[in-house]
C-alpha cells in the first residue's frame, strides 16, 4: 500500500491551537469512532453475540494479552511470516539477478510471472497442504510464494533502471562481478527494493492470517487466524474483535517500520520516487 | 614526448535494437601525448563521446586499436578515470567524503585514515572540502561535478578522461569550473581528454584539438591552439577563429543534408 503524498502547500487557514497537528486530528477521528461504536452498541441493544461494545473488546483484549494466549498466536504467526519472507525475498533476489545477467533469466522471470502473479497464496494452500500436511512448512510455502513474485518483479525493475551513468562511473573505479551487485546496483535499486518488500509483506500478511484460518494448528501453537477462528467457534465475539484489532495494530507498525527505512535510506539520500 | 593514448584506424559500428548497424566513427587515428590537454569537438552525431567510451573501454572498436600506454584497451579500469556530463554520477548513498573515500579504497589506493585523509586533501583541491559530510542530492550541479572531479582525481589515475563535464552547468559555474581545470592540470600534471561541443571551451582548455566531422565520424583536422590562458588576447581570437571557420562548414553542410532529409 501507498502512503499518501505530504501536503507540501500552504494552506490559507490554518486549524487552531492543538488540532494544527494533522496526528491530533487524526487520533481525534479514530477515538471519535470508538465513541460512536459504542453509543451506537449501547443505543440500539444490538444482541452483543453480533455486535459486542469496545469495551467488551478492550476487556478481551486485556485478559488474552495478559494471559499470553495473545502475545503467543502473534509470535506464531510473525514467525511464519518472517520466515515465508526470508525464502521469498532469497529467491526472488536471486531471480531478478539471473534476470538481469542472462536473457534465458530474463525470460524465465517474465514467464513465471505472468502464470503464478495471478494465482494467489491462498489458492495455493490445498495443494501445500496435500504436499506437506497440517504443519509449518505448509504456511511458511504458501507465504514464501505470496512474496517471492512481487520481489523478484521489482528488484529485476530496479537493477534495470540503474543510471548507466552510475554504472559506467563505478565500472571505471574496476568494479564487477558481485562486487559490482553488492556495492553498486543493490544500494542503486533500494527503492524499488524496498517497494517490492513493501508489497511482498502486505501479501504475506494476507495469505498468512488467511492460511492460519484455514489450517487450525500447525505445531505447537496457533497462529493469530487460528485465535480468531476459535473465538468464533465458541462464540467469543469480543475476542474474535479482539484478534482483528490485533491484526490492524501490528499491519500499523509494520508500516511504519517501512517509513522509518526509507527515512533513514533512500529519503535521507534523496532517491525516493516520486508518487 | 611520449604518446599515452595510441588510437590508430579507429571503427565503432552500434547495433540498434532494431538490429541495423550504423557506423559511429571510421577511419580515426591521432595520439593523446603524456601530460597534455587533449580537446576532442564536433558537431553532435560526430561519435566524439563514443570515441572517448572506446579509450575509457566500455565500447570495442570493430576496427583498428585503441592503445592506452601501449596496451591494447580490454576494460574499464581505474587508470583511465572518466569524469561524465550527467550529475548522477556520483553514488547517492554516500557522502561526498564517502564517495571519494570508496573510490580509494576500492582501486586500493589507500585505505583507512590515509583514505580519509587523501580524500580531503582532493575535495580541499577542488574546493568543496565544506560539503564533505553532505550527500550528492544536497549539492548544486557545479558541486557535483568538482566532487566528480575530486574523486577522478583522487585515484591517480593516468589519463582524466572527460565528456562534456560542464555541458550541463550555467554559464557562470562553466567559466569558473573552467578555470579551475586548469589549475589542477598544472597541479598534478594529469594527461586529459576533454570532450565538448564549445569552441571558446576547447580553445581555452587544449594544448590540442581534434575536430571531427559527422556522418560517420571523422577526424578533420588536429588544431595546435597551444594553451591559450588569456581570453582576451588576439591568439584567443585566432584559435576560436580558426575552430569556428573548420566546424563552420562541418555545421552548414550537415543543415544541408538535414534540409535535404526532410
Amino acid at each position: 500500500m501507498r502512503g499518501e503524498l505530504p501536503v507540501t502547500r500552504p494552506r490559507p487557514v490554518a486549524a487552531p491551537g492543538p488540532l494544527r497537528s494533522p496526528w491530533a486530528r487524526r487520533l481525534l477521528i479514530l477515538v471519535g469512532l470508538i465513541v460512536f461504536w459504542q453509543v451506537y452498541v449501547a443505543a440500539t441493544q444490538v444482541k452483543p453475540l453480533l455486535f459486542p461494545s469496545p469495551a467488551a473488546v478492550a476487556e478481551a483484549l486485556v485478559r488474552d494479552l495478559t494471559n499470553l494466549s495473545i502475545p503467543r498466536s502473534t509470535l506464531t504467526t510473525l514467525q511464519f511470516l518472517v520466515i515465508g519472507t526470508l525464502v521469498g525475498a532469497a529467491l526472488g533476489l536471486l531471480l531478478a539477478a539471473f534476470s538481469v545477467t542472462s536473457s534465458l533469466g530474463h525470460d524465465l522471470l517474465s514467464v513465471l510471472t505472468s502464470v503464478f502473479n495471478p494465482l494467489p497464496g491462498v489458492a495455493i494452500l490445498p495443494l501445500a497442504m496435500i504436499w506437506f500436511g497440517l504443519t509449518p512448512t505448509a504456511i511458511i510455502f504458501v507465504v514464501a510464494y505470496a512474496t517471492v513474485w512481487p520481489i523478484a518483479i521489482s528488484t529485476d525493475m530496479g537493477f534495470r533502471t540503474v543510471s548507466p551513468t552510475l554504472q559506467m562511473a563505478a565500472r571505471t573505479l574496476g568494479l564487477k562481478g558481485l562486487r559490482l551487485v553488492w556495492d553498486v546496483l543493490l544500494p542503486a535499486a533500494l527503492p524499488h527494493l524496498l517497494s517490492g518488500l513493501k508489497v511482498a509483506w502486505a501479501f504475506g500478511w494476507r495469505t498468512v492470517v488467511a492460511a492460519e484460518l484455514v489450517f487450525g494448528v500447525a505445531g505447537a501453537q496457533g497462529g493469530l487466524g487460528w485465535y480468531i477462528n476459535t473465538a468464533r467457534y465458541f462464540l467469543e465475539t469480543p475476542r474474535v474483535f479482539a484478534g482483528l484489532v490485533v491484526i490492524s495494530l501490528l499491519g500499523i507498525a509494520v508500516e511504519y517500520a517501512f517509513r522509518f527505512v526509507e527515512f533513514r535510506t533512500i529519503e535521507r539520500w534523496g532517491m525516493k520516487k516520486a508518487g | 614526448m611520449d604518446a599515452v593514448v595510441v588510437v590508430d584506424d579507429v571503427r565503432i559500428e552500434y547495433v540498434d535494437p532494431e538490429g541495423r548497424r550504423f557506423t559511429a566513427v571510421d577511419g580515426v587515428s591521432f595520439e593523446v601525448r603524456e601530460g597534455e590537454k587533449f580537446v576532442i569537438i564536433g558537431p553532435s552525431g560526430c561519435g566524439k563521446t563514443t570515441l572517448l567510451r572506446a579509450v575509457a573501454g566500455f565500447v570495442m572498436p570493430s576496427r583498428g586499436w585503441v592503445l592506452v600506454g601501449g596496451e591494447p584497451v580490454r576494460e574499464p579500469g581505474p587508470d583511465r578515470a572518466v569524469v561524465f556530463q550527467e550529475f548522477d554520477q556520483l553514488f547517492p548513498w554516500r557522502t561526498v567524503l564517502d564517495n571519494v573515500v570508496y573510490a580509494l579504497t576500492v582501486t586500493g589506493r589507500a585505505r583507512g585514515r590515509a583514505a580519509v585523509e587523501q580524500a580531503r586533501h582532493f575535495l580541499r583541491m577542488v574546493g568543496i572540502e565544506a560539503a564533505a559530510d553532505r550527500y550528492p542530492h544536497q549539492l548544486s550541479g557545479g558541486m557535483k561535478q568538482r566532487a566528480a572531479i575530486a574523486r577522478a582525481l583522487a585515484i591517480r589515475p593516468k589519463i582524466l578522461l572527460m565528456d562534456e563535464p560542464f555541458g550541463a552547468l550555467d554559464a557562470i559555474t562553466r567559466t569558473q569550473l573552467q578555470q579551475e581545470l586548469n589549475r589542477l592540470w598544472a597541479e598534478t600534471g594529469v594527461t586529459i581528454i576533454l570532450v565538448t561541443h564549445s569552441i571558446q571551451e576547447a580553445a581555452y582548455l587544449g594544448h590540442r584539438v581534434l575536430v571531427m566531422a559527422a556522418n560517420p565520424g571523422r577526424v578533420k583536422a588536429v588544431v595546435d591552439t597551444d594553451h591559450v590562458e588569456d581570453m582576451d588576447g588576439e591568439a584567443f581570437a585566432e584559435a576560436t577563429r580558426r575552430l569556428r571557420r573548420l566546424l563552420g562548414g562541418a555545421a552548414e553542410a550537415q543543415a544541408v543534408r538535414e534540409e535535404g532529409a526532410k
